[in-house]
């Protein structure tokens, strides 16, 4: 049931994604706006860099002690009147779900955003059983209406632009007057709002997912900025909590230690606007909230990381941090990677979740640069997590012969320092005398997709190794 | 004493200076178990006369001793060797006017591609050859923040489940430095004596900064060199798209990057771009000559070493500056 991936054909995804005028322009965005409002957060704060070290020390505790507190966390949610499932794939999390939502005899279902249930294909399963799954975050409703996956793990239409949204608002919601002013942002999210108001009275099931578990009380916690996710699970008679289960922190100090760091590094924002804590059904005497809760711990691959060098990327909170200062996908945008996780984290969580055969492309696609590391707030290691992917296709042969071939020849001509010194005291001179008029070559063979795009400067003649031996220069 | 071939080739440029004399700090791993020269002169003595045969550090006759230079292994990196050799000239320029003595020990490649493509058993092999050739340095530098990262940081990683060589390749790492910070930073330097009239630029190449903190080190000596003027890039600290085999495989995006890159540096109003990585250098430089660019691409050392005889990087011989 896991989503469908386009991952292998990443290259041929980005290459449609560069040529998208509009998408390139509404990536500019990101380019922008997230960057300076996570530096000017971080800023503000000066213990920034002392609550990310503390964030990450958290994390790591609870991946250390994972079972101990999925067992309390389940005990407590127990004890609070809810039931936890464990689903060890996609499939028995949305067979659990489902079968939860026929249990109750249900028609609609609405869904606060949850990037694992985009993971586990979860709408469509919904569908395939007859019900109607409502997404309620607004981006979230938008590209369902679009037939589209998020492009960001925290602003999922963020490669579209208003005139889109008024011209998917204008084909769907064809029982509002033909003329009605969709020009601003605003007007369309008084639209979006009245559809929805409808969609949260009428639903018998609220799905949210989860972005803190909580051991010590059971309660799972969302953060979001529209108030959809409290409308979610309160209205419905059932509230659903989908959440993978790295989720878990030991107490409600560490999810609001987190929560420190997590929206500063999302969006720039000091709080997200509504942090919603859940616990249990509705206790009597309390004034709202579902007769029935319950939680699907999703493990889906996560816990075949536990002990690998892969690790280090369960810490991830989901904040987009690291693909809004990525220059990759600043130039593709979130879609071109081809499955749910886009951007660095997506670079190592989908060949971790989807396996490498078919995920191999997005660690590769990586200039390591670094900045995804830099301000990661729980320190993920990411470069160094993608190269280990790049190990693992490098052992099993699946990275393109022509580029294995290349590496092991530069690597044997380069363990052979005579062998170096009499190929390239051949070469780069013929190279410099071919290239002396211009100073570059617009082509140069095996070597099109440098040149294709841009020109490789000539070298300038002897190699520096030569010519200082030449002089006499110290070589020990 | 000094009969360093670099000095004979007479380029006309000016000499480095300090604040302080410059004197041999050991690195951190050394300091420990080694005496100081100013303070230890028969232990000096000894290791003059060790090394007597080799550098013959100027001996002042009586007692005193004066201080060692630090004996520093230039590890080229294979892009300057193979492609713009007048870098590496200017790093000895550079590093002899700082006060070092430079050797140039037999070098290939450092592994950096293979240890980034996945090929580990290639990278600790060259790894190895690295450690061994440049084993007597003092320090190992390089006139690249990417190679001089690989070697201080990677190389333990390198070896991390190999303890005796993971202690090795640890010790070795921290000798290792960078060429614009090693000057700033460990021997002191905090001017050139260089002459550049021009508007210049400085991109600050991906691994250089995160990865060992070089940012206000060039920036603090491009500021000394008489009669530049360095106006800042927007979004210096981004990626310029090269990423080593990156930019060839997957060269429609590494393309798109760098046009971002030199539009934005072209929008800096500056003449020359300047960079202490040759392989982003010749990314840019590749891109804006590709689109007609006049502006100049340079590695930031020739113009620290005042050695900016040689056309720019990708440019036609007369476009020289």
């Amino acid at each position: 049931m896991s989503l469908h991936s386009t991952t292998p054909q990443f290259k041929d995804n980005a290459h449609h994604a560069l040529h998208d005028a509009q998408l390139q322009k509404a990536l500019g965005n990101v380019r922008n706006n997230f960057v300076e409002r996570r530096a000017s957060a971080a800023a503000r704060l000066p213990e920034f860099d002392a609550l990310r070290d503390s964030a990450r020390a958290i994390k790591d505790h609870v991946l250390a002690h994972l079972d101990l507190y999925l067992e309390r966390y389940e005990a407590q949610v127990v004890a609070q009147g809810g039931k936890v499932h464990f689903a060890r794939s996609a499939q028995e999390a949305c067979d659990e779900i489902v079968a939860i939502c026929k249990a109750h005899g249900a028609k609609s279902v609405t869904k606060g955003k949850s990037m694992v249930s985009e993971e586990i294909g979860l709408n469509a399963a919904i569908e395939a059983a007859g019900m109607e799954a409502v997404e309620t975050d607004l981006g979230e409703y938008i590209i369902q209406l679009r037939g589209e996956t998020p492009s960001h793990i925290i602003a999922p239409a963020v490669h579209l632009n208003k005139e889109q949204v008024e011209e998917d608002f204008r084909r769907v919601h064809t029982h509002l007057p033909i003329d009605r002013d969709l020009t601003q942002p605003e007007t369309l999210l008084s639209e979006a709002r009245g559809i929805l108001r409808a969609k949260f009275l009428g639903a018998d099931i609220g799905i949210t997912g989860a972005n803190f578990l909580v051991a010590e009380t059971g309660s799972s916690i969302i953060v979001t900025n529209e108030g959809n996710g409290d409308l979610t699970q309160i209205l419905p008679r059932v509230h659903i909590v989908v959440a993978s289960l790295e989720k878990i922190v030991p107490t409600l100090d560490d999810a609001a230690q987190i929560m420190r760091v997590l929206a500063r590094s999302a969006t720039g924002q000091d709080m997200t606007v509504y942090s919603t804590i859940s616990t249990g059904p509705r206790r009597p005497g309390d004034v709202d909230g579902p007769e029935h809760y319950h939680v699907v711990l999703v493990d889906n691959g996560r816990s075949r990381m536990i002990g690998s060098e892969f690790e280090e990327m369960l810490r991830c909170i989901r904040c987009g941090a690291c693909m809004n200062h990525c220059p990759v996908y600043h130039a593709v945008g979130g879609h071109a990677y081809g499955w749910v996780y886009p951007g660095p984290m997506g670079a190592v969580l989908t060949p971790s979740l989807i396996g490498v055969e078919e995920g191999g492309q997005l660690p590769n696609a990586s200039t390591f640069c670094g900045r995804c590391e830099s301000v990661c707030p729980v320190h993920i290691p990411l470069p160094k997590l993608m190269r280990h992917w790049r190990e693992r296709e490098f052992e099993r042969h699946l990275n393109p012969a022509l580029q294995r071939y290349g590496l092991r020849l530069w690597a044997f001509i380069a363990r052979h320092e005579l062998v170096y010194r009499l190929l390239t005291a051949i070469a780069m001179p013929i190279l410099a005398w071919l290239g002396r008029k211009s100073g570059r070559f617009s082509h140069l063979p095996l070597a099109g997709g440098w040149t294709q795009y841009r020109d490789m400067p000539a070298p300038q003649g002897k190699t520096f190794q030569e010519q200082w031996r030449a002089k006499g220069g110290r070589c020990s | 004493m000094d009969q360093s071939p670099v000095r004979a080739l007479n380029f006309s440029h000016g000499s480095v200076m300090t604040e302080t004399p410059p004197s041999f700090v050991p690195p951190p791993d050394e300091a420990a178990n080694r005496p100081g020269p100013e303070t230890r002169p028969v232990f000096c003595a000894i290791a003059w006369l060790a090394q007597a045969g080799q550098s013959g550090p100027c001996f002042t006759g009586g007692y005193a001793l004066p201080a060692s230079k630090p004996r520093v292994g230039l590890l080229v990196t294979c892009l300057v060797d193979l492609f713009r050799p007048s870098i590496g000239f200017a790093a000895v320029h550079l590093l002899e006017e700082a006060g070092c003595e430079v050797i140039v020990p037999a070098q290939t490649c450092c592994g950096q591609p293979a240890y980034n493509s996945g090929d580990r058993a290639d990278a600790k092999s060259l790894a190895l050859q690295v450690m061994q050739s440049f084993a007597s340095c003092d320090y190992v530098v390089a006139p690249s923040g990417s190679c001089g990262g690989m070697l201080a940081k990677h190389y333990p990683d390198l070896f991390a489940d190999e303890p005796d060589l993971h202690a090795t390749a640890i010790a070795f790492g921290a000798k290792c430095h960078e060429l614009v910070s090693f000057l700033t930073d460990v021997m002191k330097i905090t001017r050139v004596d260089a002459h550049y009239p021009h508007t210049v630029t400085y991109h600050d190449s991906c691994s250089g900064l995160r990865e060992l903190g070089i940012e206000a080190q060039p920036r603090q000596l491009l500021n000394s060199v008489q009669g530049l003027t360095l106006v800042e890039l927007a979004q210096a600290d981004v990626c310029c798209g090269f990423g080593g085999t990156f930019a060839v495989k997957y060269g429609e995006i590494s393309d798109a990057i760098v046009t971002h890159k030199v539009a934005q540096a072209s929008q800096a109003q500056a003449e020359v771009l300047l960079a202490g990585d040759l392989g982003c250098l010749m990314n840019m430089a590749g891109k804006l000559a590709r689109q007609g660019s006049a502006m100049e691409v340079r590695h930031i050392a020739e113009v620290l070493a005042g050695m900016t005889q040689a056309p720019a990087i990708a440019a036609a011989p007369e476009r020289a500056r």
